[in-house]
């Protein structure tokens, strides 16, 4: 008798799964429209592409909203800046994710396709050079000697090397690997070129590992996200950077205002007219710079000021109502 | 039934003497078993024809000499460079460190199982050895970071200069006794299956058991023994996740334990999972440094069989 009532049980099962599958894919279809629910369901796919540092906040971006949009699909391409633009500016991209902004040449090819846009700043990006807690003599460095470290072909291996007055103390250097933002962003902006630097390090995807490295070695010298660093208080201390304007310590603050030249910078998305015109696109933009704190917070990256965020907010506006 | 029961020879088939009745559910046996069989074949070459063409493509950029001759491993760098010396010494490094451990360690231990302990001992001791070889290598790299780095640069009192953070020794350590269960065990098979009658022999001669343990059944069993540390290096060699949580990911052309290296794997272990577009010459260089990681695997398997047939003493 329980084997029959198991079986029976089954075979109820198997049927509702098929009846609830029908039903998935048959919502699938619906395109744009509204369910019987009452609620407008949005669906669609938007898709992304561009900056690599910027992925990480659309990506945080797309979860947040796909928990109330699961109609809705979001693909983040990571083809850096300018390959996002070029993608944008042909039509082929509804979002185009940059750390920098839109060039003059970029400007002139979406216009020549009609594509409209607006910059809009969704966060802002810091990097913070990090030190063994026990260094008590690196308290700030110029980025002439950030580049002498740091440049393609340096061999400088030792603290005093840098400037005569640190000890002789072994540099043993940790940085990003070469896939990240950040390797990116600080190369170009310590050394000149994005992807110019020495080789000889530990490199890493993963700050943890920075983390572990510099807490672990006396003389050694790290970069990462800025927030990483409050998580990491104690294990690692942070370094002022002269930037030309004399020493600037990396903080939320400094970073926002721009003042911690020249390892802070804003990042940008950059919407086009045609995509906003469509609902889900204008729902993800807009939830978007209405939960950048949160967004910014999700994916490691320092939150817009009050009055930044609500320029953003009026941007999207702007553009979407044409 | 015609055929008297007390007759053993039965009546002969109808069909000619030496060609069986075709049993058809044996041949499907046997051509399963061949598939199976034939399935690591394909796979080795399917895996040399998928590295071909983005090798072929990649030694058009870059010239065989700057591969292989080069000192400088910068290949997704600007302005790159393709010198793939420091990762094969990095390799070396910490396989030289690895055989350190596994090869008298996992030796010792077999001569112990298979001569001196008691099959109760035995019985106890060679699972728990194997669960060595069950644990995750992620498991193998944090403890290889958290633990042997700091103690390596606690206890170091050869010279001033102590071990990194991440080093090449720690590695290299731990992924010797990741390895040394299986030296263990495949050597310690090899030497249980050395007929008894050659260890009486030796002891009726009057050997001790060191004498017959060293001398006899160690030779005797060398064949295997030998199979087993040449597993040892291929998968010291191939070893991915320990170098990569705990080696540094430093190209370094060095053979000193105490800094930092890249290996062959933890590069394309490192590089793989990023997001290297498909056709750059950064993804071709995934391929390369895999096309020499096969081929150096290649060489030593081939090296192994020469050595396991030369060595080989056969007891029927």
């Amino acid at each position: 008798m329980t084997g029959r009532l198991v079986a029976r049980w089954r075979y109820g099962a198997l049927l509702l799964a098929i009846g609830l599958l029908a039903a998935a894919c048959g919502g699938g279809n619906n395109d744009g429209g509204s369910t019987g629910d009452g609620e407008t369901q949005l669906s669609g796919t938007i898709n992304i592409d561009g900056s690599s540092t910027v992925a990480p906040l659309s990506e945080a971006a797309a979860e947040l909203f796909q928990e109330q949009n699961s109609g809705v699909k979001v693909t983040v391409g990571t083809s850096g800046t300018g390959g996002g633009f070029e993608k944008f500016c042909a039509g082929e991209t509804d979002i185009s994710d940059a750390s920098r902004p839109i060039e003059a040449d970029e400007t002139k090819a979406c216009a020549s396709k009609g594509i409209k846009y607006e910059q809009v700043q969704v966060a802002n990006d810091g990097l913070t050079l990090v030190v063994n807690p026990q260094n008590t003599w690196a308290k700030c460095l110029t980025v002439a000697q950030l580049s002498k470290i740091w440049d393609k072909g340096s061999k400088v291996n030792n603290w005093n090397q840098v400037d005569p007055s640190f000890p002789n103390e072994p540099l043993k250097l940790f940085g990003a690997g070469t896939d990240s933002g950040t390797f990116d962003y600080f190369t170009n902006a310590i050394n000149g070129e994005e992807g110019r630097s020495r080789s000889d390090y530990s490199a890493t995807e993963d700050d943890n590992v920075t983390v572990t490295g510099v807490s672990g070695t006396k003389g050694g010298l790290g970069y990462f996200g800025l927030s990483y660093l409050e998580e990491n208080q104690g294990k690692v201390q942070g370094i002022q950077v002269d930037g030309g304007g004399g020493c600037v310590a990396p903080s939320k603050e400094t970073v926002q205002d721009g003042s911690y030249k020249p390892l802070s910078r804003p990042l940008f998305i950059y919407p086009s007219d045609k995509a906003l015109e469509r609902p889900e696109v204008k729902a993800f933009t807009e939830f978007y710079v209405n939960n950048n704190q949160k967004i910014a917070e999700e994916a490691l990256f320092v939150p817009m000021t009050d009055q930044q965020g609500t320029q953003a907010k009026a941007k999207v506006q702007k553009l979407a109502t044409g | 039934m015609q055929a008297a029961p007390s007759r053993a020879i039965p009546r002969a088939p109808d069909r000619p003497l030496g060609v069986a009745r075709p049993r058809w559910g044996e041949r499907a046996i046997v051509a399963s078993l061949f598939l199976c069989g034939l399935l690591s074949v394909v796979t080795t070459l399917a895996i040399v024809l998928s590295l071909l063409q983005p090798v072929l493509d990649f030694f058009a950029k870059v010239s065989i000499g700057d591969f292989f001759g080069g000192r400088d491993w910068a290949p997704l760098f600007n302005p790159p460079s393709f010198g793939v010396q420091p990762l094969l010494l990095g390799t070396l490094t910490t396989t030289l460190w690895a055989l350190v451990i596994c090869i008298p360690f996992g030796l010792g231990s077999a001569i112990y199982l298979s001569e001196y302990a008691t099959p109760r001992v035995r019985n106890t001791l060679k699972p728990i050895l194997e669960i060595l070889a069950g644990i995750p290598t992620v498991v193998y790299g944090f403890f290889a970071l958290t633990l042997v780095s700091p103690l390596l640069h606690d206890i170091w009192f050869f010279s001033a200069k102590k071990p990194d953070i991440f080093n090449a020794l720690a590695a290299g350590l731990v992924m010797g006794i990741m390895i040394l269960p299986t030296v263990a065990s495949l050597s310690e098979d090899a030497m249980s299956a050395v007929p008894q009658g050659l260890r009486a022999g030796a002891f009726a001669l009057g050997g001790t058991k060191l004498q017959v343990s060293t001398r006899v059944v160690v030779p005797a069993a060398i064949s295997g023994i030998i199979a087993s540390f040449v597993l040892a290096i291929s998968r010291a060699v191939g070893e991915t996740m320990i170098m990569l949580i705990a080696a540094g990911n430093n190209p370094n052309f060095t053979l000193d334990p105490r800094e930092g290296v890249q290996t062959m794997t933890a590069f394309i272990g490192a590089t793989g999972i990023g997001d290297v577009p498909q056709g750059t010459i950064g993804y071709l260089t995934i391929f390369a440094v895999g096309a020499t990681l096969f081929a150096i695997t290649l060489v030593i398997n081939l090296i192994a069989i020469r050595l396991v047939r030369r060595f080989r003493e056969v007891y029927e």
